[in-house]
């Protein structure tokens, strides 16, 4: 499809500034050296092409109202269209973060709200909802765990991350930094308490945090919690609670109740705010009370009939981000919370699990499950069987998927996995999409022992066919230049 | 731990008899029984104390009820700015950018599926490599000023250096979000002065603090009290001296003021939301980041590379994935994954539709506003501009009673005047921050300098 740029024809436009004539003469004292002398190479088209080429482009892009999108730990839910309604009231839309404080009220009361809901959904102590998502979350949970034992004058140095983690711990603890040490996996999926042990002893006195997904990446909840909790706090380390995977617990279990000091939760998954293509998103961050004093600011404080925002905190680590936070996102959170209630939130964590168990209850025997169930809100499956008798990779089945309507699974991690394929089927799809799916797959298997070129050369309906990554990253072509410069 | 049923609206599709049939399948008797690995005594007994349940109506007069709690840019005027700016935005970039298909998806990690999202980003990567003068961008930050300390950390990468300096006339947020983020990887950030006079960043103090161990410099363009830069006179010592130069930018000036590239920016980065993103009481906005070809290797986040199918036909895919948190894990440019790649879409579509001519149209014309709000000003009331370097759409006026009592002042009159400087800069007391876009009509602005007039003679 052509590029914005390649629609363009000098001197078409779409906006013109009806009373700028009247503001030419205002003199500017812009010094020559600081104007632009030639116009960015913008394009030049109509309203109704803008509109015609960005409704195409949306038609080549696959979202959650288009289809499953059964993407493992991203919880790719419905998203009530209501949540979007009440973002966009005009009272939120177009309040300005700098207006003084009286006028704002309305906004620090949600603020003030979303909070105190997410401490009980949490189980923790205070929650700030400043994270711009939720490895922002973890940057800022870590952050906070140097702030701590910096101020206890403990050098502590060590991360620890378990060898499922999102890359993203690992990333996170550099950024704060520390040092990320990785720790296996046992023959069950879960933390090895034993290298635990082993790696609290061999970093004795230097192990800030454990960093632990809880359901983890395979779907399995770690349920040794409670020892875990009780070695990393007898070595004197924080437990962190990476919280991509709470949608299976909302209502049923929380992580301030298992040992966990700091948590963050992402919202456009468990809290259903839409993921935007990457973004955005918001990543609020609960902690136990004796790390309160070290969260970034503003903060919202209700004083008295009105709320104020905190800029100064002796302790705190200071601002991760401009303004008081991803607002926008953050009223569909709480709109979240709201529709559902107290048991809506429990049922929306009995329905993941429920989904779950009954597609890897479908898909067990045509891939390898090399973990049995009964697993949280996702599973991991591995094709490598099917690679072995057909030469069929996992990237060929998904790819082949999208010629049958659905969006694929994450694919090829957790990396301890492999041929993995992370199924997660949310709480929002009907059984019948379920089996439909199941379908799909077992008809892809089949097709991998009849034709297996024809799974390997998918997809063949889309837009476009499989593409060359190694391509695109060996001379990495960035930007559109037209004919003119790229020459 | 009882299986709950009589919810109203919960979004789940399952019937009793699905549940049942699923159940059966599963080989399990009950919905608790898929819950047996969590330990007993960690399962929450009760319901949760949130509130609801609500249905859409009630819903919607919690909010309604909290939202007219506000006031907006509709109910008092605003001439408020520093780092948010009031804009008008084509309804065609809300109709757009709600389309379901851009809405609900997620990270473009299936390419096929996704042509509409990498095409959008390699769009947005090529407005904003224009803008600024630079070979090559990303697909979005969260915010300008995490975009500024990603450029910080990607600074301490290349050059391997630890200290980074900082204009004064940096925004506030800017300066304190470079100070936590450099907290983690032990960097130390110094401040350079402003010329009290003009403005603009002290030339002469920022060349004696150069030396080599210096990563990076931080200038604001226009700065925070609107004041456009001289980043030429200002960066070539900088480079001389080894570090990197970055420009913290307003994309929207960039219509009308040299780009960054040309005068010696190295990286620039900035907030796109004055392109087409709602005030939304301070986000979700858009970071951007544009850096010399040098440096592609060293962005953080997400990239979108052209590329062909095997038939050849044109097509987009994530790419220099290796320096991404997925694969490089610990060693990785950055820990993003989410970012604001809607927000990213609203500003690309703005950019569409302002197009070439528009976008400087649009720039000029909030220069040429705040500048003839200014002389109304200086003609009718006794406040004075107190800088005299070069300015974009913000100026500084000295109110001579604190700021906050003029704002109060002012509201009373429907107008948020401006920022209260005094919350972040001790040395301007009785500072008002003023800024002007091209939303602000003739009438509003002579209105304003009346009640300014009024405001400042007590009466």
């Amino acid at each position: 499809m052509k590029l914005i740029f390649e629609r363009s024809v000098p001197g078409r436009r779409a906006i013109e500034f009806l009373d700028a004539p009247s503001f030419a003469d205002v003199p500017l004292d812009i010094p020559e050296a600081y104007v632009r002398k030639a116009p960015p190479e913008l394009p030049e088209v109509s309203e109704l092409e803008v509109v015609r080429h960005y409704t195409a482009l949306s038609q080549r892009n696959f979202g959650v109202d288009t289809g499953f999108y059964p993407l493992g730990s991203c919880t790719m839910k419905y998203n009530p269209r209501i949540l979007e309604v009440v973002a966009s009231f005009e009272g939120f839309r177009d309040l300005h973060p700098n207006a003084p404080e009286e006028l704002v009220q309305g906004a620090l009361a949600v603020l003030a709200g979303l909070e105190r809901n997410l401490r009980e959904i949490l189980g923790m102590d205070a929650v700030s909802l400043l994270p711009a998502a939720g490895s922002h979350g973890e940057l800022l949970g870590l952050m906070l765990v140097r702030a701590y034992f910096a101020e206890r004058g403990e050098q502590r140095d060590v991360v620890l991350v378990p060898d499922s983690a999102h890359g993203t711990n690992p990333a996170s603890a550099a950024m704060a930094g520390f040092r990320a040490v990785t720790l296996p996996s046992n023959s069950r999926g879960r933390l090895d308490l034993e290298a635990l042990r082993r790696a609290l002893a061999e970093h004795e006195g230097r192990v800030a945090a454990l960093m632990l997904t809880n359901p983890n990446t395979l779907g399995l909840f770690e349920d040794q919690i409670l020892e875990i909790a009780e070695r990393v706090h007898e070595a004197g380390a924080l437990l962190y609670m990476d919280g991509a995977n709470l949608n299976a617990l909302l209502g049923v279990a929380r992580p301030g109740d298992m040992g966990f000091d700091i948590v963050h939760v992402n919202v456009h998954k468990t809290l259903g705010t839409p993921h935007g293509g990457g973004g955005p998103g918001a990543g609020p961050v609960g902690v136990k009370g004796f790390l309160a004093d070290y969260l970034p600011v503003p903060r919202v404080v209700r004083d008295g009939e009105r709320f104020t925002l905190v800029e100064e905190a002796p302790k705190s680590v200071g601002r991760i981000r401009s303004f008081a936070g991803s607002f926008g996102v953050l009223v569909k959170a709480y709109a979240y919370i709201l529709l559902h209630g107290p048991e809506g939130l429990r049922r929306v964590a009995e329905r993941a699990v429920l989904n779950a168990n009954y597609l890897f209850s479908l898909l067990k025997d045509t891939f390898a499950a090399p973990y049995p169930g009964p697993v949280m809100h996702e599973f991991v499956l591995s094709g490598k069987n099917v690679k072995a008798e057909t030469g069929v990779r996992t990237l060929d089945v998904a790819k082949r998927l999208l010629d049958y309507g659905f969006h694929p699974p994450t694919i090829y991690f957790p990396l301890i996995v492999e041929e993995a394929l992370m199924i997660e089927p949310t709480e929002t799809e009907a059984k019948e999409t379920l089996d439909a799916f199941a379908a799909a797959l077992r008809a892809i298997v089949d097709e991998a022992r009849r034709d297996p070129e024809r799974v390997r050369s998918a997809p063949h309906t889309t837009p476009v066919g499989r593409l060359d990554d190694v391509k695109a990253a060996r001379r990495p072509v960035l930007r559109y230049r037209t004919p003119e410069r790229a020459q | 731990m009882t299986y709950v049923e009589a919810v109203p609206m919960t979004y789940t599709p399952h019937t009793p008899d699905d549940v049942e049939a699923m159940l059966a399948a599963i080989g399990v008797g009950s919905v608790e029984e898929l819950f047996a690995d969590i330990p007993e005594s960690v399962r929450l007994r009760r319901p949760l104390e949130v509130e609801g349940p609500m249905g859409e109506a009630e819903v919607y007069r919690f909010f309604r009820s909290l939202a007219a709690q506000n006031r907006t840019v509709h109910d008092l005027v605003h001439f408020v700015g520093a780092g948010a700016y009031e804009h008008t935005i084509p309804a065609v970039v809300q109709a757009l950018i709600s389309r379901g298909e851009f809405l609900t998806a997620y990270t473009p990690y299936q390419a096929e599926a996704s042509q509409g999202n990498l095409q959008a980003i390699f769009e947005f990567q090529t407005m904003i490599a224009e803008l600024t003068g630079l070979d090559v961008a990303q697909a979005s930050l969260y915010d300008g000023a995490t975009a500024a300390a990603e450029a910080m950390l990607l600074a301490a990468r290349v050059t391997k250096r630890r200290r980074v300096l900082v204009s004064r006339a940096l925004h506030p947020d800017v300066r304190d979000v470079l100070r936590t983020y450099a907290f983690g990887p032990d960097l130390s950030v110094d401040e350079v002065p402003i010329d009290a006079r003009t403005g603009a960043t002290d030339a002469a103090a920022l060349a004696e603090r150069l030396d080599k161990d210096v990563a990076a410099v931080f200038v604001q363009y226009p700065n925070f009290f609107g004041v456009v830069e001289p980043l030429d006179v200002l960066f070539a010592p900088v480079r001389e001296a080894g570090a990197l130069a970055v420009a913290v930018a307003n994309p929207l000036a960039l219509g009308l003021l040299a780009p960054p590239g040309a005068l010696g920016a190295d990286v620039v980065v900035g907030d796109a939301q004055p392109l087409g993103v709602p005030l939304s009481f301070g986000g979700p906005y858009v970071g951007y980041m544009a850096a010399r070809e040098a440096f592609v290797r060293e962005l953080p986040g997400r990239i979108v590379g052209e590329t062909t199918d095997g038939e050849g036909r044109r097509g987009y895919v994530l790419t220099l994935q290796a320096r991404e948190q997925h694969i490089r894990r610990e060693r990785a440019t950055s820990n993003i994954t989410s970012n604001q790649a809607l927000m990213a879409l609203a500003v690309t579509i703005t950019l569409s539709l302002l197009g070439k001519r528009g976008i400087e149209d649009l720039a000029r014309l909030n220069a040429q506003k705040a500048h003839y709000s200014l002389q109304t000003i200086e003609a009718r009331t006794p406040l004075r501009r107190v800088h005299t370097g070069p300015f974009f759409h913000e100026f500084l006026l000295d109110v001579g009673v604190p700021a906050k009592e003029l704002l109060a002042r002012m509201c009373e009159r429907g107008f948020v005047a401006g920022y209260d400087v005094s919350r972040r800069y001790p040395e301007y007391p009785t500072h008002l921050l003023v800024a002007v876009t091209e939303v602000r009509t003739r009438e509003e602005i002579e209105r304003f300098a009346e009640a300014l007039a009024q405001a400042v003679s007590g009466s």
